[in-house]
């Protein structure tokens, strides 16, 4: 199957902003872009989207393709998978890598679908491999858990679909050297392009540092909950300077929010330091800080897995620990 | 316009809690996962759940459907106890092996036979494989539009609906005319428990099991043939550490690590 010699992505901007996921992917387009002796070009979708086609330039596209109108200024499933789909179908890129954000799992099994093509979901690992004696991209997924690593490949469609999750690559430097070519693409909209509506964003950016991006993060799991939930944790980090993430259990309680669940299918972490409390050690949980420095973990079960992956262990009530910690750091 | 009807797609999967072990065959390199008992996909009784209140305020059918091997029975039949009218399994040697896509397309031919449908509903991600795809890939192939991560949905009685999707750091609002396939997060609703009524009616439930002969899909687009991707090698994730268990009184196990802490300029 011929294909253009190309790397895309899909830059997802909500509210004008470019999510970090995006230019992390594109850092990583470009890598692949030159093992494969190619260029890598993003696909941008919203209202007025000039000024962040620069951005990806200046952060490294080669090209931009821009769908700009007042109806797409919100995600619209409907019409950002069509837009995507044609686009694709005409040009026929090599590769395509999407965020692994909420938003981008909704879109890219629409487009893989509609172009009949293959997609892995929540990377954490691309690199070019030799499949059938053909150069094809070999994407590392973590599976049952995160207690495996499985690679998978798609080596007889194009475009090569992954999302990728966030952390996994590296954003590149900004530049205000780079030349690359902005394309404006005609939308062409109609009301089949809105069967589901997008009418509102509601978005309440959150305060401090974020577990992807904090040298300290301390974490909660389902332990908690005899602790009376997190507000100790919180002060903890809060004396640290450290930011607050979790488990799925704790998510559910309500503990974190959705942007602070750290695993498979939450965020991949690398702090220098991270602390985890009550958490047993699932390995969808563990699978998130495999790059993290130092590993503390605290549990008051002696059995509990998550004393195999940690630097330091100690095996105690969880609220008590807490607070001799607090004590102790103030 | 009402009643409605409605159809879960529910996965059996390996239970999570025991995922810690499967492990590989040193060997052969196969997945060892004997000793994982399995359930029924957790998120999907959430899907299950939202689809049974709006069957119990607006009346209709609730239909569950999943594709698996002759023992994903088990969560169908356990589907029904908890109020399901009919289930269907898709059942057959040539959807095995199959991708997302491959899956989906085969879900989706098992839907189309029991169409129209106004609501679709899956949980929004499997315990096993948390791909995320294989929901919005059948909306795709049926002409559906989609709506994943949910975690709010108010259906009027004109067939419109309106729906809360989770981002990171909010949520997106969303209208729909029906019909619609929707994604639930967790937080969408607290599932119901069994019933001693459910366990008992459990006999007289309509359970169907189709077979390729039964549904209208392409063989070319399902199972091992119909899979765009394949694994090329499975590895187990090394996450090594030191994996000091800190002794003594409780100051002592913390002052030691916060001494250590400090020494490393962590802290």
């Amino acid at each position: 199957m011929s294909a253009n010699k190309e790397v895309w992505i899909w830059a997802e901007q909500r509210n004008g902003r470019l999510m970090d996921v995006s230019l992390q992917i594109l850092g990583k387009a470009g890598e692949l872009a030159r093992d494969i002796g190619g260029s890598a070009a993003a696909i941008l979708i919203g209202d007025e989207v000039r000024g962040l086609a620069e951005e990806l330039i200046a952060h490294g596209a080669d090209k931009v393709f821009t769908f700009s109108d007042p109806r797409l200024r919100l995600y619209q499933s409907d019409a950002y998978t069509r837009l995507i789909s044609e686009l694709v179908e005409e040009r026929k890129p090599e590769i395509m890598l999407l965020g692994a954000t909420s938003i981008g799992m909704d879109l890219a099994p629409s487009v893989a679908a509609r172009v009949g093509t293959g997609l892995t979901a929540h990377c954490c690992g691309l690199n070019m491999g030799a499949i059938d004696g053909q150069l094809k991209l070999i994407a590392s997924v973590p599976g049952w858990g995160g207690g495996m690593i499985v690679n998978i490949v798609c080596p007889k469609h194009v475009p090569q679909m992954a999302t990728v999750s966030p952390g996994v690559a590296q954003k590149p430097e900004r530049s205000g050297q780079n030349n690359g070519e902005i394309i404006a693409m005609k939308a062409n909209l109609d009301d089949d392009d809105f069967r589901a509506q997008t009418v509102e964003i509601f978005e309440e950016q959150p305060n401090g540092i974020q577990i992807d991006q904090a040298e300290i993060v301390i974490s909660g799991g389902y332990g908690m909950k005899s602790a009376g939930g997190f507000g100790s944790l919180k002060e903890l980090a809060a004396l640290l300077g450290a930011a607050v993430g979790g488990t799925r259990p704790a998510l559910d309680e309500g503990w974190i929010r959705e942007s602070s669940l750290i695993g498979v299918s939450g965020k991949i972490i690398s702090p220098k330091l991270l602390i985890t409390i009550g958490a047993s050690g699932a390995n969808h949980y563990t699978a998130g800080f495999v790059k993290a420095g130092m590993v503390v973990a605290i549990n008051n079960d002696p059995e509990a897995a998550i004393f195999d992956v940690c630097d330091m262990g100690i095996v105690g009530d969880c609220a008590e620990v807490l607070d001799v910690m607090i004590e102790k750091l103030k | 316009m009402l009643p409605l009807n409605i159809v879960v797609c529910v996965k059996q999967v390996a239970n999570p809690d025991y995922f810690s072990q499967i492990t590989l065959d040193p060997e052969t390199g196969a997945i060892q996962r004997e000793k994982v008992p399995s359930i029924l996909n957790p998120m999907d009784e959430n899907a299950l759940e939202e689809a049974l209140k709006l069957r119990d305020k607006y009346s209709g059918k609730v239909t569950v459907i999943s594709m698996g091997p002759p023992q994903a029975r088990e969560v169908l039949e356990w589907s029904l106890t908890l109020g399901a009218d009919e289930a269907i399994l898709l059942c057959d040697r040539a959807f095995a092996a199959g991708d997302t896509l491959a899956t989906a397309h085969v879900l989706a031919a098992g839907i189309r036979e029991i169409c129209p449908c106004d609501i679709i509903f899956c949980g929004n991600e499997a315990a096993d494989g948390a791909t995320q795809q294989v929901g919005p890939q059948i909306a795709e192939l049926l002409g559906f539009p989609h709506i994943t991560n949910v975690n709010e949905l108010v259906v009027r009685e004109d067939k419109t609906a309106v729906v809360k999707r989770i981002i990171e750091y909010g949520y997106l609002k969303i209208e729909v005319q029906l019909p619609v396939l929707i994604a639930v997060s967790r937080e969408i609703n607290q599932p119901r428990a069994a019933t001693a009524e459910g366990i008992l009616t459990l006999g007289d439930k309509v359970f169907k099991t189709w077979t390729l002969n039964e549904i209208k899909v392409n063989p070319k687009d399902i199972g091992l043939e119909g899979s765009p991707t394949r694994v090329s090698g499975v590895f187990e994730q090394k996450n090594e550490r030191r994996r000091e268990v800190l002794q003594g009184a409780l100051e002592d196990m913390v002052n030691t690590a916060i001494e250590e802490l400090r020494q490393e300029e962590l802290v």
